[in-house]
């Protein structure tokens, strides 16, 4: 995420700025090793994010998500404390985490308040609170913070590019390899167990899947705005079309167009790539709300459903 | 690590001539109240993810305030009360989920990174450090006046928390029965919701907007554990509050390595995990009669 040798791109401004002579732009946008590194890593991370995102959003564990997502901000920041990468300890971090929640007892509520939100919380500020510990032992750091959480696209390395790569695609096949067992599981579980799928060993699984998932999110996004990668292509390609496997691809195809318009915004703007990421996210995501209860399209599915009659 | 404290002890005696302990004492004991009391309810109406909200729009409305060059507090207190009353309006209409809820807070976020990257490149005032300090609050950079002011917040939303503590517990127990015996449901829970506002902007200021979740749930819940009746757990809430409060201010202090927000944060999470696993523990050790269900 950060790396002294990344090139600053603030020296020549000249080369900088948006043309509109989009074949320039787009060489400009390549032009530099660290935006090239930029765009692999984004690309690997909006598939897998956008994958494991669509599994997450029909299971109902978004939170989950948000959660792992935010016990890997200590664990960047004790990595960068102890002198390694700190996408080793968002790793380690996320998918511990995934592990120990996967292993506790599920919650049976024997008392009447809502107690499960309250300790999700509690764990929350816990974990960014060592994170900050964690920072303010590591003098001269706090630029850092923000790159922790509200994400960067600087000085990403080869290394890390390959982390990212492998991690992702292991995490990609492990998913198509137990897909169709996972969606039933994840869409009605009492028969799937009854159908003999391994229900519990399955959504452990799948947790490990989403921290792996998560820690590759914040690595864009930071740590604090991995929704927009995780959940808001998966939830909007979910309200575009009911049928699974189109549904998949379009929130792939999604979570890449919101990746790369993110970072070509943020490499042509003095503003950071997280409020781009969040800000293109959730102007999709509102533009098929409101085209969902557009009258039109009413209009449209009554007279398709009549058509076949 | 034992000498450390022995070391710091006469020196705690001393802890108050410093004037920065002292208004950080002062401005954490309204917030402690102000979170205590408010926590409670949060988590007995289920609304900790209400709270959770609610800071992330602080930590976007005080950016926002110092983007476009006007005092954080403005921004902190304008905005997080005006989102929590909103929320309260919407509400009533359909309850969001989560992905609802989940989007627009991401986005919240992101637009507070947004005027956090105006300020810092605008204006030449502005320093680097802007982000983190409303993130993770800087209670021992509170000048007097702030203090002043926080204790005065904390006290007014404590004080009319409690004013409105028994139709809330009537309301939040059971809505259907309250509203059928005359109480004004629908304000009770409007007015609860702009006080969580304000617990969230007070608690900003002192442990910062992303931690300031965990001064909300975590006495509150660890006082449900401990107490039935709801008027002692409320008192035991802001009790526990106080204590994780000053207890970190003075770990601290002791240690100066450790951030105050830190050390509020953990101390306040440890006294939670105590009250969860005592039951358990007393198990171990063979005297609870009750048998688990």
């Amino acid at each position: 995420m950060r790396g002294g040798t990344a090139p600053m791109p603030l020296a020549d401004v000249g080369d900088l700025s948006w043309s509109w002579n989009i074949g320039a732009d787009l060489q400009g946008l390549f032009a530099y090793h660290f935006m090239v590194n930029a765009f692999r890593a984004g690309t690997i991370v909006a598939i897998a994010a956008a994958v494991i995102g669509w599994f997450m959003v029909i299971r109902g564990e978004s939170f989950v998500g948000h959660t792992l997502a935010l016990v890997g901000f200590p664990g960047a920041a004790g990595a960068t404390l102890l002198g390694v990468s700190a996408t080793f300890g968002f790793f380690v971090f996320s998918i511990a985490a995934a592990l120990i929640i996967a292993l506790l007892p599920r919650g049976n509520s024997v008392r009447g308040f809502s107690e499960e939100s309250a300790v999700v919380g509690t764990v929350q500020a816990a974990a960014l609170a060592s994170g900050f510990l964690f920072i303010s032992l590591y003098h001269g750091f706090l630029n850092g913070v923000n790159a922790l959480l509200f994400g960067s696209f600087l000085g990403v390395t080869d290394s890390q590019v390959l982390t990212l790569f492998v991690l992702g695609a292991a995490a990609v096949i492990i998913l198509a390899l137990t897909g169709r067992p996972l969606l039933f599981a994840s869409i009605d579980g009492d028969v799937a167990a009854a159908n003999g799928v391994p229900v519990r060993w399955l959504s452990s699984l799948f947790l490990v899947l989403l921290g792996v998932a998560a820690a590759e999110a914040s690595q864009i996004t930071g740590t604090l705005l991995v929704f927009a990668l995780l959940v808001v292509p998966a939830a909007t390609a979910q309200i575009l079309t009911p049928h699974p496997l189109k549904s998949l691809a379009l929130a792939v195809g999604l979570g890449l167009g919101i990746t790369w318009a993110g970072l070509t915004a943020a490499y042509y703007s003095p503003y950071p790539v997280g409020f781009f990421i969040t800000s293109f996210a959730f102007a999709a995501y509102l533009l098929v709300r409101i085209g969902q209860g557009h009258p039109w399209r009413r209009a449209f599915q009554h007279e398709a459903k009549q058509a076949p009659a | 690590m034992i000498a450390a404290p022995l070391n710091a002890a006469p020196g705690l005696l001393h802890m108050f001539s410093h004037p920065f302990i002292r208004y950080g004492f002062l401005a954490g004991t309204g917030v402690a109240l102000a979170c205590g009391l408010v926590g409670y309810f949060a988590v007995l109406r289920s609304q900790v993810f209400t709270g959770d909200a609610l800071s992330h729009a602080a930590f976007t409305g005080a950016l926002a305030a110092l983007a476009f060059g006007f005092d954080a507090r403005l921004g902190l207190f304008g905005v997080t009360v005006a989102v929590a009353l909103g929320m309260g309006l919407l509400g009533a209409r359909g309850r969001a989920d989560d992905v609802v809820i989940g989007n627009v807070f991401a986005w919240l976020l992101g637009l507070g990174v947004f005027f956090l990257a105006i300020y810092t490149t605008r204006r030449s005032s502005g320093n680097g450090a802007a982000g983190p300090a409303v993130l993770f609050g800087s209670i021992f950079g509170l000048n007097a006046g702030s203090a002043r002011l926080a204790l005065i917040l904390g006290l007014a939303t404590a004080v009319v928390l409690l004013a409105l503590a028994r139709p809330l517990l009537f309301a939040s127990v059971d809505e259907a029965v309250a509203a059928a015996q005359g109480v004004p449901v629908r304000i009770v829970g409007l007015v609860y919701l702009a006080l969580i506002g304000l617990a969230a902007a007070e608690g900003a200021q002192v442990v910062g907007a992303l931690l300031v979740l965990g001064l909300l749930a975590a006495p509150a819940a660890a006082a449900q554990r401990l107490v039935e009746r709801p008027y002692a757990g409320l008192a035991l809430s802001a009790g526990l509050a106080l204590a994780a409060m000053w207890g970190g201010l003075t770990l601290s202090y002791a240690a100066p390595k450790l951030p105050p927000s830190f050390a509020i944060i953990a101390l306040a999470s440890a006294i939670y995990a105590a009250a969860a696993l005592l039951p358990r523990l007393r198990r171990v050790v063979g005297q609870g009669g009750a048998s688990p269900p």
